[in-house]
């Protein structure tokens, strides 16, 4: 029996962005990794279950080294994820993939200074009380927003994950918006528009004047050919039902 | 201390070189000094459209690589006194440019000129980033079609970001000129009208050129068509684009109006 495509569905195609832990290597290897095992041994369970990103970015190291780094923290139950910064002679196949683009990030609390850390070896040798890893206030949920008050021109591309983009003036054809949240434009929207990239299906896409080549919400995309001709031209809004791309005029 | 300008396009064939020369020749017959600097290095053509081919010596690329003197690379123009030209190599390419060697001829050029016509080859490479690179003034030459704008839209875009009046939080003054209006294809609706093309890239019009015969006739001669025949409608368009380029208002004709012959003027406002 064969299967048959009856409906032909597009594939999700989404953006997801997880924060990793950069490790930045120093020479000599040696002295670094006892540095990493102080550390270790100061909070048990440091590394588990967190993304880790070799950083070695100006580090003079060559291929076997670099192996023999990754090995070393793999010992150390440190499971790398990629390698930032390396060139490509310095990777084979059996390595983490290269990463590139990394965004910085705050930095990750070291747990526990040295003086502490002898206190609480004084106190408990239990490696798992002093592992506890201490309660972070959550702060109220706010969603940032992107204001953008000069048109998008062809080419350019406006790209905010965290939230929400407004643009006051128009989106040109060939320019490219995408946004976690959802997409305001107060003008005519000619270029690409992308909203709920980041798994939002309630972001909305609004504009002045539709005349998009594509619009997508949270990975489902509709391009200029499969939308109404009623609305071309219209204020619009555009939001996904379900599975299903949905716009009406607006005012 | 001269302005700088550069005439920039993205697409090729639009009229960038004319309109360099035609502006610099219009600009020069005031008794301004104006050079007209060709940056389109290995594609060379202003010399050609200016009637100096035959006397090119030292170019653009041999000054920035200081095989010649600014001076001796400078070609006067034999009609116009103010006019001079700064011609590209034929034989060399753009990787000859070096951003600090441009800068170093720019700023020189500004010292000695009331104004430097820089003519952007196409593109948005090397050659048409330095080219924009120190302008003061960028003009914007379009055609009414769809492509040419959209390419126009993405020089804005980088005239935006890449110019050193950019990087310094500054603006570059930018003004489109719309090259080979055809009103009578334009009334069919096989050419964008000046309207919808206003509306996508939203800066001010310099001016209108029509699509005329006397323009190719101009280049032939090898003379700028403001030089070629003054009383022709491309050259007294450029004109008029030339005084609203040093600040004038005047009203903007739609070439090939007819009504706005007689009579009634289309008065649009430039800004």
């Amino acid at each position: 029996m064969t299967d048959v495509l009856t409906q032909p569905r597009p594939i999700r195609l989404k953006g997801r962005s997880f924060l990793a832990l950069a490790l930045t290597p120093e020479l000599p290897v040696q002295d670094w990794l006892v540095r990493l095992d102080d550390l270790a041994a100061r909070s048990a369970g440091f590394f588990l279950r967190r993304p880790v990103v070799l950083d070695v970015d100006g580090l003079d190291i060559d291929r076997q080294e670099l192996r023999d780094l990754v090995s070393e923290l793999s010992n150390r139950n440190v499971r790398v994820m990629g390698i930032e910064g390396a060139r490509t002679s310095q990777l084979g196949p059996d390595m983490p993939p290269a990463m590139t683009d990394g965004r910085p990030a705050a930095d990750f609390e070291a747990p526990a200074t040295d003086d502490t850390a002898v206190s609480k070896k004084a106190k408990s040798a239990d490696p798992v009380e002093a592992g506890v890893v201490e309660p972070v206030a959550v702060p109220a949920t706010v969603t940032p927003s992107l204001v953008v008050s000069r048109p998008v021109r062809s080419g350019q591309s406006i790209f905010f994950p965290e939230g929400d983009v407004t643009i006051i003036g128009s989106v040109a054809s060939g320019a490219e918006v995408v946004a976690g949240g959802s997409i305001h434009v107060y003008g005519p929207l000619r270029g690409r528009a992308m909203a709920g990239t980041t798994g939002n299906a309630s972001a909305r896409i609004f504009c002045r004047k539709l005349e998009a080549e594509l619009i997508a919400i949270d990975g489902f995309y509709k391009t200029a050919d499969d939308m109404e001709d009623a609305l071309r031209g219209k204020p619009a809004q555009i939001w996904l039902e379900g599975e299903k791309i949905t716009a009406a005029t607006l005012g | 201390m001269g302005k700088v300008i550069v005439v920039t396009s993205g697409k090729g064939g639009v009229g960038k070189t004319t309109s360099s020369a035609a502006l610099g020749a219009a600009l020069a017959q005031n008794g301004e000094k104006v050079v007209v600097v060709d940056f389109d290095v290995g594609l060379r053509n202003l010399d050609l459209v200016m009637g100096a081919e035959r006397r090119v010596v030292y170019d653009l690329v041999n000054v920035i690589q200081g095989e010649a003197k600014l001076t001796q690379a400078l070609i006067r123009d034999k009609r116009v006194e103010t006019l001079y030209l700064l011609p590209a190599s034929q034989t060399r390419d753009k990787d000859n440019l070096t951003p600090e060697g441009v800068e170093k001829v720019i700023a020189a050029l500004k010292n000695a000129f009331d104004w430097v016509i820089c003519d952007s080859p196409a593109g948005i490479e090397r050659g048409a980033t330095l080219a924009m690179r120190h302008a003061d003034i960028a003009i914007v030459v379009t055609n009414p079609e769809v492509s040419s704008v959209r390419d126009s839209d993405r020089i804005i875009g980088l005239l935006d970001s890449k110019t050193l009046k950019a990087e310094n939080g500054e603006r570059v003054e930018k003004h489109l000129l719309l090259t080979r209006y055809d009103a009578v294809r334009a009334e069919r609706g096989d050419m964008l009208k000046v309207d919808d093309v206003l509306e996508i890239l939203s800066i001010p019009l310099l001016g209108i050129i029509p699509e005329s015969m006397d323009v190719l006739r101009a280049s032939n001669v090898g003379a700028p068509v403001t030089l070629a025949d003054t009383r022709s409608a491309p050259a007294l368009a450029y004109f008029e684009a030339t005084r609203r380029l040093k600040g004038e208002n005047l009203p903007i004709t739609i070439p090939g109006d007819k009504r706005g012959f007689f009579g009634k003027i289309f008065g649009r406002k430039a800004a």
